[in-house]
């Protein structure tokens, strides 16, 4: 018994020790983030504080013009979100429910998508959305606006959102929509009425997994925006980053704000993000 | 099961089609598109201003010169399979390791389980600038602890070739062992509890346990983790991004990719040849492990 | 000036980007991406071609900033509210972090330009203008000419010899030190690479950092190397280098790293990591004896405190070739540009008259005195003592150089030199021997194919 206890008391001071280094670099962030620059300044980064405020967040907060910023975001983020989620459960549903030639490679088209490094598409990306038009600018081009964001997520994404979904279509009986197709019903509503409903625990799972992977992304915007007020947060982040000036303590404010309200959604709700990530893997 | 597609009447069938074509003409058109475009610049010399008028084929010229005179290229290859070997070697037996301490039901597991999961929510934009405060090498949180910031002595983790690469890649593994904790231990959740006492009861150490009986459980995730650790290895760019651009040391491909095409440079060409080569590794990494899955489940699904 | 570069990458003016797929293939993209984005783009009918043009009843002009920072970003804002009130025109302004703004330059000027731009002088905007990415200004340089010196007129030209850039400030790169620190030790100002190098040693000695040093952005080192090498090897073998037209394997190049690499020793250890700013940092707060930098990088760590910044000072790099003695001075310039096809161009070229006007350079340098005005007619009176020597620097030169980054070709700068010199810093005694080669040959691939 007292050896199960000394590796009980064992793992828990490894896990302790672990679990602090790994809060360890946020931490620091958060402990930055909460100091004057004038007394770290004087008194180095490691020091005792002196005082502590606020000021860091609230001068980020209108200096860098955060709440625009979370606009945009939003604005990217649900309509993309919403629409990921609306295309991958009708590609998910046309290869689950019935059993055509092209379902693999259409998985495959998808999937494999989703998994290219964003790099390898850019340059291409970029001159097509000048040549396509785009609601909601000035230009008439899909360059620099939201809805192009909204879109390259949308592509980008279902990927990932189709294969489990494809996955967990798989589970649910066919006898369900044989009897609904006996009832004379179409195949919009087998979707709409039947399959989707069902689907509600993945759904949720990948909406909170898509919100939080949209609302991280840093490369798109930075690449196919050009007006700086449209930036979504997370690649305006940099214009905390002087060109003369830099303040770490700002910064560090900057990113803890930006880190907010992922960490929020994941507080809220854990079960289905984490549910999320392994309904990837689930059927390995 | 083919039977049931000829059931469909012609409002269905337009149904069917509209449903899976529009998502698959938006991914076609903005990624597929593209990267067969991509394809295509690489052996072009264009400057990106001007009409498609201005492209000039000048065969495998980028490539040539890709391999024999760019000083970054090699070392960029060579870090992305650093990266790849780090997260396979450390960050996934990490993961595997703290999922199957966490998986003992012991008490506080939520709480350890929020604090290696953390870095997974954040974004590895702010990851970089987070890493970076640690790192910094004036006032940064090592550095000062251990007075490596004076002349003589310093430490210089974020520019010196022979740190920064490992530096940044405890960021990578930091995030990482989080995200392959929560897959593992989904997995072990799989594993008969009746199962795990009778072999911790047998007296056989946490080694022999985890070897005999939760090991072999856990194959079918290796490979998800496999393909996952693959594929964030090769689209690693944000943390580095941030964290110094990918100078001196810490060159990825896709830094690469982006200072030659995206930055006030403009060399369509040759940095479509740097996609190129990314692009094949990556679907050569990506289309064996899909089409295998695919293939599987398809004959499972037949024969159920 | 003539860099090899095949004439047929300009564009023909109407058509600009939307000519660049034939008809058929354009449409077929539009309709598949409209059809693919259903309802979303269903609405749009409208056909993106060209960009604007008209618009002539406008009264708003747009403007594209890369003042992000704090004193730049207030100085702007002000200078923008000058502008409306003196043209009549609503000025909508973009704002994007400075680094950005130049990193996204080409698809921004290719994609949904504003009319007019924040740029700089030098290659840099020639190249720009070279692509038929920015519109010619010589009716705006009727009005604005008087205020300008010759070699500030010179500077603002195209390669056609076009006017396409309007000048607001420009500042000087020289040593900066402190007074109150060069008194308490004794040290004197190096007139010469000789006494530059013993002024290194002793500053060790009295356990300075003698030359502090960031490069985490990557462009500042370039600022040391212009200076070593023009110094070494005169202007117009530096401006023929930059130009291409010189070899980077050739001797006198060597030579300037080589001189470099000696001095490494005494710079501030851990450059990669660190910005220029904080550097500055440490020359503030005596730890540093000297910094190679720009004035506004400069002047704008010592602004929070004024005794500070009172007791800074500057002398212009050594000389090291008495042949050429300190005769080059770099002075990047910054300024505006013009869109190639503003949606208000009346507008835009009130707006650009006013920007060149002494009213406009004085709107923005009321509120940032790190910089020099351009024009030769500014009230210089309210000049601080720092800021009149810096324009007797200046004036005193016989040559004028803008940057490294603003005097090459942008790709081969940005893709080749900038990873190079990062490799000197890295390891300075061996580069020369072995890294000059590999830079002639790329610098020959980019300029035969740009």
């Amino acid at each position: 018994m007292t050896v199960r206890l000394r590796g009980r008391i064992g793992l828990h001071v490894l896990l302790m020790a672990a679990a602090l280094a790994w809060l360890a670099p946020l931490l620091w962030a958060v402990f930055t983030a909460f100091r004057p620059y004038d007394d770290t300044q004087k008194h180095g980064y490691l020091s005792w504080p002196k005082s502590l405020t606020f000021s860091n967040f609230t001068s980020a907060w209108s200096q860098a013009q955060f709440p625009g910023y979370f606009r945009n975001t939003v604005l990217v983020a649900v309509p993309g979100v919403l629409i990921t989620l609306l295309f991958a459960a009708a590609v998910a549903f046309v290869v689950s429910r019935f059993s055509f030639w092209w379902n693999i490679p259409l998985l495959l088209l998808f999937t494999a998508g989703n998994l290219l490094p964003q790099q390898v598409i850019i340059t291409p990306l970029y001159r097509l959305y000048l040549d396509v038009p785009g609601l909601g600018s000035g230009s008439g081009k899909m360059y620099d606006t939201l809805l192009g964001l909204v879109l390259i997520h949308v592509a980008f994404q279902s990927g990932f959102s189709t294969f489990v979904l494809a996955n967990y279509m798989k589970t649910i009986p066919h006898e369900l929509t044989e009897a609904a197709l006996v009832d004379g019903a179409g195949v919009a509503r087998q979707f709409f009425q039947i399959i989707l409903p069902l689907c509600r625990p993945p759904l949720a799972a990948l909406a909170t997994l898509l919100s939080i992977w949209i609302y991280n992304d840093f490369f798109w915007a930075i690449v196919l925006i050009s007006t700086g007020s449209k930036m979504p947060i997370t690649s305006a982040l940099n214009n905390l980053v002087g060109n003369y000036f830099t303040n770490d303590n700002l910064l560090a404010a900057g990113a803890l704000m930006t880190a907010l309200p992922t960490l929020i959604i994941y507080f809220l709700l854990q079960r289905q993000f984490i549910s999320g990530l392994t309904l990837g893997s689930g059927k390995g | 099961m083919t039977a049931r597609v000829h059931r469909l009447t012609k409002r269905d069938k337009v149904v069917v089609a509209v449903m899976a074509g529009i998502p698959t003409l938006l991914a076609l058109c903005l990624v597929w598109l593209p990267a067969i475009a991509s394809i295509v610049l690489s052996f072009t010399n264009w400057t990106g201003v001007g009409g498609l008028s201005t492209i000039t084929f000048d065969g495998v010229d980028n490539y040539k010169q890709l391999f024999s005179i760019n000083p970054q290229f090699w070392p960029a290859v060579e870090h992305n399979l650093i990266w790849l070997a780090a997260l396979l070697l450390v960050g996934t037996p990490l993961g595997m390791f703290l999922a199957y301490q966490l998986d003992k039901k012991i008490r506080l597991t939520k709480f350890y389980q929020t604090a290696f999961f953390l870095p997974v929510v954040v974004s590895t934009a702010v990851i970089g600038f987070v890493w970076k405060l640690v790192y910094d090498p004036d006032n940064g949180l090592i550095n000062s602890l251990f007075h490596t910031n004076k002349p003589g002595d310093y430490l210089d983790w974020i520019g010196s070739p022979h740190l920064n690469l490992w530096a940044v890649l405890v960021a990578a593994i930091w995030r990482h062992a989080g995200y392959l904790m929560v897959l593992y231990l989904a997995g072990l959740k799989s594993v008969d509890p009746s199962l795990k006492e009778a072999a911790a009861l047998d007296g056989a150490g946490g080694w022999q346990a985890f070897r005999h009986v939760v090991f072999p459980v856990l194959k079918p995730i290796n490979i998800v983790v496999l393909v996952v650790t693959i594929i964030e290895a090769l689209r690693a760019f944000d943390i580095v991004w941030v964290f110094n651009k990918g100078a001196q040391g810490t060159e990825l491909l896709s830094i690469l990719i982006t200072q030659n095409i995206v930055g006030e440079a403009s060399r369509i060409g040759y940095g479509s040849a740097i996609a190129v080569v990314l692009m094949v590794i990556s679907l050569g990494a990506i289309i064996p492990y899909l089409w295998v899955t695919f293939r599987r489940e398809r004959r499972e699904g037949n024969g159920r | 000036m003539s860099v090899r570069r095949a004439p047929s990458a300009r564009p023909s003016p109407d058509h600009g980007p939307s000519a660049l797929w034939t008809p058929s293939r354009r449409a077929l993209l539009a309709g598949a991406a409209a059809a693919a984005a259903g309802p979303l783009l269903a609405a749009c009918g409208s056909s993106s071609g060209g960009s604007g043009g008209g618009g002539s009843s406008s009264k708003t002009v747009t403007l594209g900033s890369n003042g992000s920072d704090a004193v730049p970003k207030k100085a702007y804002a002000a200078l923008w509210a000058a502008a409306g009130k003196s043209t009549g025109d609503t000025l909508k302004v973009n704002v994007k972090q400075h680094e950005n703004f130049q990193n996204q330059i080409n698809s921004y000027l290719q994609g949904t330009p504003d009319d007019v731009f924040t740029w700089f002088a030098g290659y840099r905007m020639q190249f720009f203008a070279k692509q038929g990415l920015a519109s010619p200004i010589d009716d705006v340089w009727q009005t604005i000419g008087s205020h300008f010196t010759p070699a500030i007129q010179a500077l603002s030209k195209g390669l056609d010899g076009k006017y396409y850039f309007v000048p607001l400030y420009y500042y000087p790169w020289a040593i900066w030190y402190r007074k109150s620190v060069f008194k308490q030790h004794g040290y004197t100002i190096p007139a010469n690479w000789d006494q530059f190098t013993a002024l290194l040693k002793k500053m060790k000695g009295d356990g300075l950092v003698p030359l502090a040093f960031g490069n985490q952005n990557q462009w500042p080192v370039m600022g040391t190397f212009d200076q070593i090498n023009f110094r070494l090897n005169g202007y117009q073998f530096h401006v023929d280098l930059m130009h291409g037209k010189e070899s980077w394997t050739d001797a006198r190049v060597k030579k300037t790293f080589d001189m470099w690499a000696s001095i490494m020793p005494y710079h501030q250890q851990g450059a990669a990591g660190r910005k220029t700013e904080d550097a500055t940092g440490f020359v503030r707060d005596k730890k540093a004896g000297m910094i190679v930098a720009g004035a506004g990088t400069a002047v704008q760590q010592f602004t929070t405190d004024p005794a500070a910044l009172a007791d800074l000072d500057f002398f212009p790099f050594p000389e090291i070739t008495p042949q050429w003695g300190m005769d080059t001075v770099e002075a990047p310039c910054d300024g505006f540009m013009m869109s190639k096809s503003p949606k208000n161009k009346t507008g835009a070229t009130k707006v650009l008259e006013f920007f060149g006007s002494p009213a406009g350079e004085k709107a923005y340098l009321d509120l940032d005195s790190s910089e020099l005005a351009a024009a030769k007619d500014f009230d210089n009176a309210k000049n601080t003592a720092l800021q009149k020597k810096e324009a007797a620097l200046i004036t005193g030169a016989k040559n004028l150089t803008q940057f490294m980054d603003r005097d090459g070709n942008p790709t081969f700068v940005s893709t080749v030199m900038i990873p190079a010199l990062a490799d000197f810093v890295r390891s300075p005694n061996t580069f020369a021997a072995t890294k000059l080669s590999n830079i002639e040959a790329q610098k020959k691939s980019i300029y035969a194919s740009s």
